[in-house]
């Protein structure tokens, strides 16, 4: 099927900034209140009636955003808040009307802004149901053909006669997921809907939609911050950014744009007065670190350093970093350990240049969490000061002969073991030894 | 056949009242859940739709009788009930129906419907209280042994009045209550004042001449005593001024309720 489901063209949407939106969006400053919309009229009826027609300052929610979704496509919106993927999401479901521009819609649509939008805590699970099924458009016919379906779904058998409100959230949810899920529109909008409910939920409501999909091939399209379920579900995605559209194409070039677009290019990070997740002794604190270069980027082949500067609350005679390295999804990479050097006096503030030799990190973007003690675990070890989800940064790939920059996919993980070495057995017909290849090994 | 429609500034007008026909099972269901929950966690449960007139009437007719005021030759009780029965409704359809639509805010920001759903939704749940008032007037009646007048065909077409001044009253109070909430402490207080502004307790002849067309402007002192005209019949009676005045103004209240609601419909999901 290649039909347009969805066509959007030039659309834009105004907002006034720390105003009301007035009945013609931006056209006049609107104080809250009945008090002072009468005080306005009688003080100057003049002036009133001249701000009516004067324009405020704008803030464009979206502008000018075009792109097209064909029938049966998964698509994914991605990009950092504000970027107006809500406003998007809330024009194509019609709460509200861009100020200008233009989408086409074929076929019958349904939004899920939020799970069990119009749940009732006064009201039993069965009610809700009901109650919810016909806020998102299915008919009383269709709620009660699939009403037990929903049920099973959902796993709240037990509890449907309960007023909603004495359920647990995870039951809650699983609720209103099911009847959204349940839904039969052409088109289904979901926004970070399933950032909600435990795992083994979260993995059966990925595979609803999936089969929804891929089975029934409904179109999708899909707000969500969870990149590895966008990575999952969809193949193609959006990109916004301060209400443009600056990438339409592949989810996993899309996912690279948007994770670049959220970490910045600070190379300074103040942690001094940042709260601590685990508490060390506090015997020696951190106070800033810094990447010693205009850009927090590496190439994968050089030394990852930088410099930590720490103060000494007391005097410590032994002290030792580690760092532990994440990637941008929060994953660990690897932990290292330094040797012990000498200790601190009281009240001593010093920089320190820290480096790990070539760590061999694969593409991507990665982030540190360092910490201050003495010890190591395999003498036993005491932490002064931790600092976690700092100094993030960029690893791009090494540049190869010829100016060709080597492809490292996602799926062969965060990184780049040493290359391998073989040696040939000596066996009916022997050849050269091999070694050192400089081909990267391919699954 | 797969349907396309297109959304553009200005476009929803158009395709408005096909829409309200499309999500008439919603007004349906919002309605049913009004109800449902308006009793729920009672003990005595929709028995509160009699209750509370019934108690009202038992106050108003004590007051009445100590007052020495005069009931138009019926029995006092069935005076002051069937003056209770339009003011409770449009009273209880003006303050549901004002607040509706914040206390649906959640729906309104999160998914598209014809918002006049909301507002005419409340107003049916309280004429299901109305309905249950009015089958507690008919044992009063019994009661009484009070046979009604011929004129109580005519009973039909000022339930349509009071019906439509509700909700064009409420129409009119939701939607400024959605951009002022001060209406939040207005309502209650005109519901309050407004039961010695209707002929509830007195009769409209008793108002002296000069403010009679004045007082007739209130649209439910013309349905008010229609209700009593053609239920009681005798010495109640309603003027042509009066109810030439209700029709006109009940009439005026729904058209420029309708407008009203329409012309800031599609900015509530902005501003609620």
């Amino acid at each position: 099927m290649s039909n347009t489901a969805i066509n959007v063209k030039n659309l834009s949407k105004r907002y006034c900034i720390g105003q009301l939106p007035d009945e013609n969006d931006c056209m006049r400053y609107n104080p809250p209140g009945l008090r002072h919309a009468i005080e306005d009229i009688v003080r100057n009826p003049l002036a009133w009636w001249k701000s009516r027609r004067a324009k405020k300052e704008d803030f464009w929610a979206l502008k000018d955003a075009s792109f097209e979704v064909k029938a049966g496509e998964v698509v994914a919106v991605i990009g950092r808040n504000g970027a107006g993927k809500s406003t998007l999401l809330k024009i194509l479901s019609r709460i509200t009307e861009p100020t200008t521009g233009r989408i086409e819609i074929t076929g019958r649509i349904a939004s899920l802004l939020e799970v069990g939008t119009g749940f009732h805590a006064e009201l039993t699970g069965r009610e809700n149901i009901f109650l919810n099924g016909a806020i998102l458009g299915m008919t009383r016919a269709e709620i009660k053909r699939k009403f037990d379906e929903i049920v099973a779904f959902s796993e709240i058998e037990k509890f449907l006669d309960t007023p909603v409100k004495r359920y647990s959230s995870g039951m809650y949810v699983r609720l209103a997921f099911s009847v959204a899920a349940h839904l039969e529109p052409d088109i289904l909008i979901v926004d970070e809907v399933l950032a909600v409910g435990d795992t083994a939920f979260q993995k059966k409501c990925l595979g609803k939609m999936e089969e929804v999909s891929k089975k029934q091939g409904r179109t999708i399209i899909f707000v969500s911050h969870n990149i590895s379920a966008v990575l999952q579900l969809t193949s193609r995605a959006v990109v916004l950014d301060k209400g443009c559209v600056i990438f339409n194409g592949t989810t996993e070039k899309a996912v690279e744009l948007y994770a670049g677009a959220v970490g910045d290019s600070t190379v300074f990070f103040p942690v001094e007065s940042l709260p601590r997740k685990n508490r060390g002794t506090g015997t020696v604190c951190f106070i800033s670190f810094r990447f010693d270069r205009p850009l927090p980027i590496f190439s994968s082949d050089e030394n990852f350093q930088f410099l930590a500067k720490v103060w000494a609350h007391e005097a410590s005679p032994r002290i030792r970093f580690s760092m532990t390295i994440f990637t941008s999804e929060g994953t660990p990479v690897g932990t290292c350990f330094g040797p012990e050097i000498y200790g601190m006096r009281r009240g001593e503030e010093t920089e320190f240049e820290i480096s790990i030799p070539a760590p061999r990190l694969a593409p991507g973007r990665y982030c540190c969490g360092v910490s201050v003690g003495k010890g190591n675990p395999r003498i036993g070890m005491v932490e002064f000061d931790t600092i976690l989800d700092v100094m993030s940064f960029e690893v791009r790939a090494e540049e190869g002969d010829g100016g060709t920059v080597a492809e490292w996919m996602r799926g062969w993980g965060p990184v780049v073991l040493p290359d391998l070495e073989y040696r040939s057995a000596p066996l009916s017909h022997s050849f050269e030894t091999v070694a050192n290849g400089s081909k990267i090994f391919s699954v | 056949m797969i349907e396309t429609f297109v959304i553009e500034a200005g476009h929803t007008e158009r395709q408005y009242w096909r829409d309200l026909w499309k999500f008439r099972e919603l007004l349906y269901f919002l309605a049913w859940r009004d109800f449902l929950i308006r009793y729920k966690q009672t003990v005595v449960g929709i028995a509160w739709a009699l209750i509370r007139p019934f108690l009202t009437m038992l106050i108003l007719t004590l007051v009445m009788k100590v007052g020495k005021l005069p009931a138009g030759g019926a029995p006092a009780p069935l005076f002051v009930f069937c003056a209770m029965l339009p003011w409770q409704f449009f009273s209880t359809a003006m303050s549901e129906s004002g607040n509706s639509l914040v206390n649906n805010s959640n729906l309104i920001s999160k998914i598209y419907f014809p918002r006049l759903v909301v507002p005419a939704g409340s107003v049916i749940v309280s004429f299901v209280d109305f309905l249950v008032a009015a089958a507690f007037l008919v044992v009063l009646m019994l009661y009484y042994h009070f046979i009604p007048p011929s004129q109580i065909v005519f009973f039909p077409f000022f339930v349509l009045l009071i019906f439509a001044a509700s909700l064009g009253t409420g129409l009119w109070i939701a939607a400024l209550t959605v951009k002022y909430r001060d209406f939040r402490f207005i309502v209650p207080f005109v519901v309050q004042f407004g039961l010695y502004a209707a002929p509830v307790l007195t009769m409209t002849s008793h108002v002296p001449e000069k403010w009679r067309l004045l007082y007739c402007i209130n649209p439910t002192v013309g349905i008010i005593d229609g209700f009593r005209w053609c239920i009681l019949g005798g010495q109640n009676t309603v003027s042509q001024l009066e109810l030439v005045l209700s029709v006109l103004v009940t009439t005026l209240l729904v058209f420029s309720g309708l407008w009203y609601f329409r012309k800031t419909e599609r900015t509530f999901a902005d501003i609620i």
